[in-house]
Order: C-alpha cells, then sequence, then structure tokens
C-alpha cells in the first residue's frame, strides 16, 4: 500500500471541502483523482502532502503517517501544485539545482530519472523561468518534482488549460514514470483522461462519487444510452428536455446523449415524437457510455 | 438567401520582433453562428482574438468586426461585442447585482435598462437567492454562467469566449453550452476557443490554428471526414503533431 487514506475530512468554515473520503493507492499505481473545480482534490493534495492537517480522519503515505511522520513524507514526495510555483527569476537550470541540493542530491544522480523529461527544455536551461511557455513550465516542474527520486507523485491537475497535443505527451510521460516504479496520485478536470489511469475517484463536493477502474466505472452505467442528432441542435436540446419520459438529455459532441425513464424504452417512439415537433434529419441510435456519462448520472444523484 | 456576415477577416498577420505570431489568416464568420478557434498552446489563438476585439493592432492584413474596422474602429468594436475568459469575468469582491450594475454601466445601458436586465438575469439563471452574495463565494460553474450573461447584457452583436468552461463540471459545462446555443439561436454570433475536443463538436464550424497559420476550417462533420478521423480531438492530434 503506498497511500492510505482513511475517513479524512476537512471544512473551511461552513464548506465541507471532504467529507470522509477513503482511498488506497497500491504500490506502483496511476491513481487518478477525477472532478471539477471544488471537488475537493487540492485540499486532499495538500493534506497528504502534509502542508494542510485534516478536520478527522487519518492518512500515511509510503508507511508514513501524515501527521507523527510529517518530515520523513516530505523526503519520499513529490509535489506538483496547481499553481506555477518554481522561482520565476531563476533560470531553468538553477530551479532544478536548487530542488536538488535541498533534497541533499544532484541533478546528476537522479538525471536518468527526467532525461526524457528534461532533455526537451535543456536546450532553455539558462533562460528564466518566468519566461518559459505553459508547456514548458509544466515540464520543468514535473522535472523539480521528480529530481530527488520520490515514491509516490502527485500532480495536481498538471494538464489543465492545456491543449489535446500536450495533454498527450504529458500522458506518456507519466505511463514512462510509472513503469519505474513511482505511484502516481493525478487530478484532472477532463474526463477523458481518466480512462488513460489505472484506477480512478469521482469526486464532486468533497465526497467520492466512486471508485474503480475506468473500464468497470463506464460498466457500471445503470441505463441503455442513445446517440439523438437533428438538424437543430439548439431546438433538440429542448424538446428531449420537455418529453415526458426522458431520464437524462446530455450534449455529447456531434450528439446528445439521451437516456428513459422507462426499462422498455423503443427509439422509434421517440422518433415519432420527435418528427412531430419538427424535427428533421434525426438521427437515434444505441452507443456506449462514458466516463462523463457515469459522472453526471452519479452526481444528480 | 444571402447571410450577413459579421467577422472578416483578410491576410490578418502580427509580427513581434521576428517571430510572426499570427501568419497572413482569412476566414468569414456569419451572424448566428457558434465558430469554435481552436489551436494548441502558443498557436496564436489569443492573439488573433486581441485583433479582433480591437486591442491589439495588427502588423497587416485587414479585420472587418460588426461593421466596423480593426484599426480605425476599435472603439465602436468594443461596444458591439461581448467578452467573457475564464481568466477574467467577473469581480469577485462585488455581489451578484453590484457586477451586473457595473458592466451594464460600462456599456453605457439607462439605469432603467440595468435595472430591467438585472432583474430577467437573476430570474432567468435562478439566482435570487444569491443576488446579494459576492460572487467570489460562488461556485465557478454559477461564476461563468453569470458572467456568459453579462457579456450579453448589451445586446453585442457578437460575444468572444475565451476558454469559458475550464474547470467547470460536466453538467454545468452543458448547461453553459445550452444557453450558447440559445443565443445563437436569438442571432448572437458567438467565437469561442476551448481545449474541450468535445465542445469543438458543438460548433457550427471550427477553425484550427498551428503556429500561427489556419491549417484547417470546415464543419466538424467535414473535418472529421477529411481526416478520416471519428473525433474532433483525433482530428486535432493529427493536425498539430503533423
Amino acid at each position: 500500500m503506498s497511500i492510505r487514506i482513511d475517513h479524512i475530512s476537512k471544512s473551511y468554515g461552513k464548506v465541507n471541502a471532504l467529507d470522509d473520503i477513503s482511498i488506497q493507492v497500491d504500490q506502483g499505481e496511476l491513481f487518478g483523482l477525477i472532478g471539477p473545480d471544488g471537488a475537493g482534490k487540492t485540499t486532499l493534495f495538500r493534506i497528504l502532502t502534509t502542508l494542510l492537517l485534516p478536520d478527522h480522519g487519518s492518512a500515511s503515505v509510503a508507511g508514513y503517517d501524515i501527521i507523527a511522520d510529517f518530515k520523513a513524507i516530505r523526503k519520499q514526495v513529490g509535489y506538483m501544485p496547481g499553481r506555477f510555483s518554481l522561482y520565476q527569476d531563476l533560470t531553468v537550470e538553477e530551479n532544478l539545482r536548487f530542488f536538488a541540493t535541498i533534497f541533499g542530491t544532484t541533478i546528476a544522480e537522479n538525471y536518468d530519472l527526467i532525461r526524457d523529461i528534461y532533455v526537451q527544455i535543456e536546450p532553455f536551461k539558462n533562460r528564466r523561468a518566468g519566461k518559459l511557455s505553459g508547456g514548458m513550465k509544466q515540464k520543468l516542474a514535473l522535472s523539480c518534482a521528480l529530481i530527488h527520486k520520490p515514491k509516490v507523485l502527485f500532480l495536481d491537475e498538471p494538464t489543465t488549460g492545456v491543449d489535446p497535443v500536450s495533454r498527450k505527451e504529458f500522458w506518456e510521460m507519466l505511463k514512462r514514470l510509472q513503469d519505474k516504479g513511482i505511484t502516481i496520485l493525478v487530478s484532472t478536470p477532463y474526463m477523458d483522461e481518466a480512462a488513460l489511469c489505472d484506477r480512478i475517484a469521482l469526486i464532486q463536493d468533497g465526497k467520492i462519487l466512486e471508485i474503480d477502474t475506468p473500464k468497470a466505472i463506464v460498466e457500471h452505467y445503470p441505463k441503455p444510452i442513445f446517440d439523438v442528432g437533428a438538424h437543430n441542435t439548439y431546438l433538440l436540446i429542448e424538446k428531449l428536455n420537455a418529453y415526458a419520459h426522458k431520464h437524462s438529455v446530455f450534449p455529447f459532441g456531434e450528439y446528445i446523449h439521451y437516456t428513459d425513464q422507462r426499462d422498455g424504452f423503443d427509439p422509434l417512439e421517440l422518433m415519432a415524437y420527435l418528427k412531430n415537433e419538427g424535427l428533421q434529419n434525426i438521427h437515434i441510435e444505441r452507443t456506449k457510455a462514458t466516463i462523463e456519462d457515469t459522472f453526471m448520472e452519479l452526481a444528480k444523484q | 438567401m444571402k447571410e450577413e456576415t459579421v467577422i472578416k477577416v483578410e491576410g490578418l498577420t502580427k509580427v513581434f520582433g521576428d517571430f510572426t505570431a499570427v501568419n497572413k489568416i482569412s476566414f468569414h464568420v456569419r451572424k448566428g453562428e457558434i465558430f469554435g478557434f481552436l489551436g494548441a498552446n502558443g498557436a496564436g489563438k489569443t492573439t488573433a482574438m486581441k485583433m479582433l476585439i480591437g486591442i491589439s493592432a495588427p502588423s497587416s492584413g485587414s479585420a472587418n468586426v460588426a461593421g466596423f474596422d480593426v484599426y480605425t474602429q476599435t472603439e465602436d468594436i468594443k461596444k458591439s461585442i461581448g467578452y467573457m475568459s475564464q481568466k477574467f469575468a467577473l469581480y469577485d469582491d462585488l455581489t451578484v447585482k453590484e457586477n451586473i450594475r457595473f458592466f451594464g454601466g460600462i456599456y453605457g445601458l439607462s439605469k432603467n435598462r440595468i435595472s430591467q436586465k438585472s432583474n430577467l438575469l437573476i430570474e432567468e439563471l435562478g439566482l435570487e437567492k444569491v443576488a446579494h452574495s459576492l460572487v467570489g463565494s460562488l461556485p465557478l460553474g454559477w461564476k461563468q454562467k453569470i458572467a456568459f450573461s453579462v457579456s450579453l447584457l448589451h445586446d453585442p452583436k457578437i460575444v468572444f469566449l475565451d476558454e469559458p468552461t475550464g474547470g467547470v463540471d460536466p453538467i454545468t459545462r452543458r448547461q453553459f453550452w445550452e444557453m450558447i446555443y440559445k443565443a445563437a439561436n436569438n442571432g448572437t454570433t458567438i467565437f469561442v476557443t476551448t481545449h474541450y475536443m468535445d465542445e469543438a463538436e458543438y460548433c457550427d464550424r471550427v477553425s484550427i490554428m498551428v503556429d500561427g497559420n489556419i491549417e484547417a476550417l470546415d464543419t466538424p462533420k467535414n473535418l472529421k471526414t477529411h481526416f478520416g478521423s471519428d473525433s474532433m480531438n483525433d482530428v486535432f492530434l493529427k493536425l498539430a503533431r503533423s
């Protein structure tokens, strides 16, 4: 067991940021915390990295208790916070050397671990960190979080605001780190990234909605889902929402994902209704649930 | 039937020193269209958008936004458009009502009109209970929905949305898009950037910028057919990685 979270709660005034959270992450696992802004992801990261005390519950990281052994934990973990927090007026190389030094190591000693990532920003090693592009800052922050060879890596929304190409590259880097035996806890608001994790926790308003493998989470979706399309999407959404038997209506890319309240739902009946309401080029087809469908279904309850 | 064009861009270019951020881009956007403006970080989207909203002078080329020239009529452009982004939307330390009054005032609406619009907006979004709460105390998703409504206060012809849904929960994100559809259906043109590729599919047409150039511009359906992809995410990866 690499991370054990036992009934952790934390509130800020009246707001329950975390409400009785329990998660166990195995050694070498790539575990995702999936949820929107305000779900409590950052609070959980700050508790696990010993920067914040929980109100209730206990947790351990790499075998150390987050309260009794907080100093030991700090030596064993790498943390990349959501907000860029390196020294803007130090150069790329100075930042990296700084983090290596405070952890009592050198860049040379652990260069192997960061090579893949650092090699992409090494041509700019004399540039001040504040002058880097978003993608380069992200790579430098990850290098700095790794330079002391941590057992557990905490990444708080590393891909927020990053374009799909850079996001894909970032996840490929994470997979290679995982292959080196590092446990990774990563949070993201992008549901499509959830599929790249071994297991995920869906989290909203400080509560866990579900924990499982991405595949199992999708398979547990309780209802048949249909893609519905028509010539005018706005009118289609309006008419689907007005349909007496609808259970959920959510735009999903090209189509609307529709579920019905009834068990024996007949798509032809919906087709007739939509035709009658003036929609044209109607398309209704059974489709598979995604993580986002599951998230929204659970969040609705 | 002649369709009204509300954004006309021809060879628009912006050069910083020896770096060409935006390289001779050209496109037209129709009235009531939802136009997705996509591209990787650093591809030049923000620079192009700044020129279109009249806060950055182009190096060369021409552009006409809501009937006004981006070189000479920037103040008219600003009055005819709405703008919101993830980074700047509303003032956290003003209440919902105060924000509405502030932005209504900036756009030169009369006191009566502001009060009318304010009540309507609060009713439509179901904000009666939080009308006098500080915006900073509201969930991000609410803020973004209010910000979008505020950007429509002065009935602009075009609304520019710069990553309006980043970090917003999936249900609210969809409610936000329903608001966009509604505005477009009422004739407002929507110019939107996003990193969510499923949102690209909600647009009538999408352009994809790579290194300062528009490399593709078409309906999501045609782009997918053209690139032999089953999703816009795949189209984006093929274009931006090549």
